[in-house]
This record gives C-alpha cells, sequence and structure tokens, in this order.
C-alpha cells in the first residue's frame, strides 16, 4: 500500500518538452472555451436580440 | 514498486503534442478551401444574414470540415505513413496518436453541428452532419480503398460547403445551391487526378486505387478531358440562372475555356513529355479556377449586399 503511494506522491517525471506541451494545450483549451462561451452568448443575442426578454406568462 | 517505475517510464505515453499539431488535424488547407466557398454561397443567397450569425456560421463549417479532416486522419494513418505527400502529418509523425485524432474529430464534429443548427437553421445543420459523414465514411473509409472513383464520389463531400452557405441564408436547398456543388463537384477529378498522374508511385505504394494506376494513364485522361468540357458551361449557369452578375459570366467563360484547353493538352500530350509539364500546370490553373469563380461570385454578392449600385 505505501509503495503505491510513493508512486502516486512521485508522479510521472515529464521532460521539459512534455510539460511545455502539456502548458500550451492547457492554454489553448482554455482559450478555445471562452471563445466558445463568447461565441454563443453573442450569437444568441444577434439571434434573438430583444425577443430574449419576452416571455409568455 | 521497481515493477510499476519501469512502467510509468516506458509503457505510459505523456504526448508532446502542441496545440499546433492539433491544428494540423483539422487540414488547414482544406478548410481555407471550404471557408472561401461557403462564404460565397451563404452571401450570394437570397435573404438577410445578420453579420454575427453569418461570422459563427462560417466558423461552424470550418470546424465541422477540419473534424472530418482529424477524423480522415484518424483511420488513413497506416496509408499516410507510406505516402510522400502525408508522411509529415502528426499521427505518422508520432505527435498525436490516432485515438486522440479520434476522439478530437468526434467532438469538434458534435460541436459544429449543433452549432451550426442552433445559431441558423437544421437544414444547415444537418447537411454539415451529412458533409462529415460523407467524407469520413463513405469517402475516407469505403471508397477510397475500394474503388478508382473514389475522388469522383468523394468529391462530392468537397463539393458540399457552397451548398451548405447557401441553406445557412436561405434555411433550404435549392437548385442554385446545387449548381454551385455541381461546380466542384465536375472540377475534382480533372484536378485531383492531375496530381495522381505525377504521384502515381505513391498511391501505387500506399495500395489506394487511384484511377491513373487502376485503369491506366489514357483512361484517366479521356476522363478529366469529359470533366473539363463538362465542367465550362456548368462553370456559366449561376450566371444564366440570374444568381450572379456579367463580371461573373465573362470570368467563368474565360476561365472554363483555359480550364478544357489545359486538358486537353494534357490528354493530347498523354504522357510523352517525363516532366509531366501539362499535368501540373493544369494542376496549378485548376486552383486558380476555383478561386476566381468563387471568388468573383463573392466579390459579386458584397457588392449587392453593401448596395454600391443602389
Amino acid at each position: 500500500m505505501s509503495d503505491v503511494k510513493d508512486v502516486n506522491d512521485q508522479g510521472i517525471e515529464l521532460t521539459d518538452a512534455q510539460a511545455k506541451a502539456r502548458k500550451l494545450r492547457s492554454v489553448a483549451i482554455g482559450v478555445c472555451l471562452a471563445a466558445f462561451v463568447v461565441l454563443i452568448y453573442v450569437g444568441t443575442w444577434a439571434k434573438l436580440g430583444p425577443a430574449l426578454f419576452i416571455r409568455q406568462m | 514498486m521497481a515493477y510499476l517505475d519501469s512502467t510509468a517510464k516506458t509503457d505510459l505515453r505523456v504526448s508532446e503534442a502542441t496545440p499546433k499539431d492539433y491544428f494540423d488535424l483539422l487540414k488547414p488547407k482544406v478548410m481555407r478551401l471550404v471557408v472561401f466557398t461557403a462564404l460565397a454561397g451563404m452571401l450570394a443567397a437570397p435573404g438577410p444574414l445578420d453579420p454575427i450569425v453569418g461570422f459563427i456560421a462560417i466558423l461552424a463549417i470550418a470546424v465541422g470540415a477540419g473534424a472530418s479532416g482529424a477524423l480522415n486522419m484518424w483511420y488513413d494513418a497506416d496509408i499516410d505513413a507510406v505516402m510522400s505527400r502525408t508522411a509529415k502529418r502528426p499521427i505518422p509523425a508520432g505527435r498525436v496518436t490516432a485515438d486522440e485524432s479520434l476522439v478530437f474529430g468526434l467532438i469538434l464534429s458534435i460541436l459544429s453541428v449543433l452549432t451550426l443548427g442552433v445559431m441558423t437553421n437544421w437544414v444547415a445543420g444537418g447537411l454539415l452532419a451529412f458533409t462529415i459523414f460523407f467524407y469520413a465514411v463513405i469517402y475516407t473509409m469505403w471508397l477510397k480503398r475500394s474503388t478508382p472513383q473514389n475522388i469522383v464520389i468523394g468529391g462530392a463531400a468537397g463539393a458540399f460547403p457552397p451548398m451548405l452557405g447557401w441553406a445557412v441564408t436561405s434555411g433550404s436547398i435549392t437548385l442554385e445551391g446545387c449548381v454551385l456543388f455541381a461546380i466542384i463537384f465536375m472540377w475534382t477529378p480533372p484536378h485531383f487526378w492531375a496530381l495522381a498522374l505525377w504521384k502515381m508511385r505513391d498511391y501505387d505504394d500506399a495500395h489506394v486505387p487511384m484511377m491513373p494506376n487502376a485503369a491506366g494513364e489514357k483512361s484517366t485522361r479521356n476522363q478529366m478531358l469529359a470533366y473539363a468540357v463538362l465542367l465550362a458551361p456548368i462553370g456559366v449557369l449561376p450566371y444564366w440562372m440570374g444568381f450572379a452578375g456579367v463580371a461573373y459570366g465573362v470570368v467563368a467563360a474565360v476561365a472554363g475555356a483555359v480550364f478544357a484547353w489545359l486538358t486537353y493538352s494534357v490528354w493530347k500530350v498523354a504522357g510523352a513529355d517525363p516532366k509531366l509539364k501539362a499535368e501540373k500546370r493544369l494542376f496549378g490553373f485548376s486552383i486558380l479556377y476555383l478561386f476566381l469563380l468563387f471568388g468573383v461570385l463573392l466579390f459579386e454578392a458584397v457588392i449587392v449586399r453593401l448596395g454600391v449600385f443602389a
């Protein structure tokens, strides 16, 4: 059990190239997700406009 | 412990793929053509178009086309590794795994179709889904390796974007959209076979039955000429049908005649030139031909929408 814990603590040592690539991928995913949210938000406004607030009671 | 350590160091693969590798999976060069032709179809179609919605639609179409490219690279990784033109792609080069490409392609396919459907209309959304299916399944998985007609039928996938753009604005599939589809459909075989004639050995090595390898160079040249001759009048149809202007009509007529003439040269030389100059010239002009036709269509559509001559 303690052996397994040790391995988890140690993890996998990334090379510089691997660490840099992972960071770049993470940033790219973050930017794409943020852009997607903004696109859907702006697109919803553009498509529905004031109709967004017209609700049937 | 020692076993776990060695496992971690040898079996667990830690990716060194950068965002550019994933971007390359989207086949950016193909994507450019898709964006260009879809934009022309979208703006040439009748009906109001919100610029923001139009921008999102083009983005969704581009991402959908890219997703089908990633799915194509997932399935074709084995033959990509054999051909010089494709050996440096992210999967054969070992920077991205085939599974990563599959997941990437599937997620982008779903997101692009949903975005286009919700933001514009479901005719366009459905057509995008069908286009991705057609390219990834019908062309890549089925036709490419089984018939020399692969490019003819598979080329339809590349012909859908202007029709898609038309559907975004009009909300329907019309005859005009089908004519734009027909232009790229008829253009694909002479364009691609011109390339295949000087890359024959590559396709032979990869056991892909391209027309020059499967049916012979003579038959390929005959078919190329037939397509080019049929393409010339089809290229002018948008003018005759009234959804393109005089400038388009003139450019399409002249460019169609040049295209047919260059294809005739390929047919006449019939491989006598070992440097294959005629084939290379035709391939180069074929790209210019499509750029000219859709460029003028786009230009005219922008002028009409901006009301320059109103």
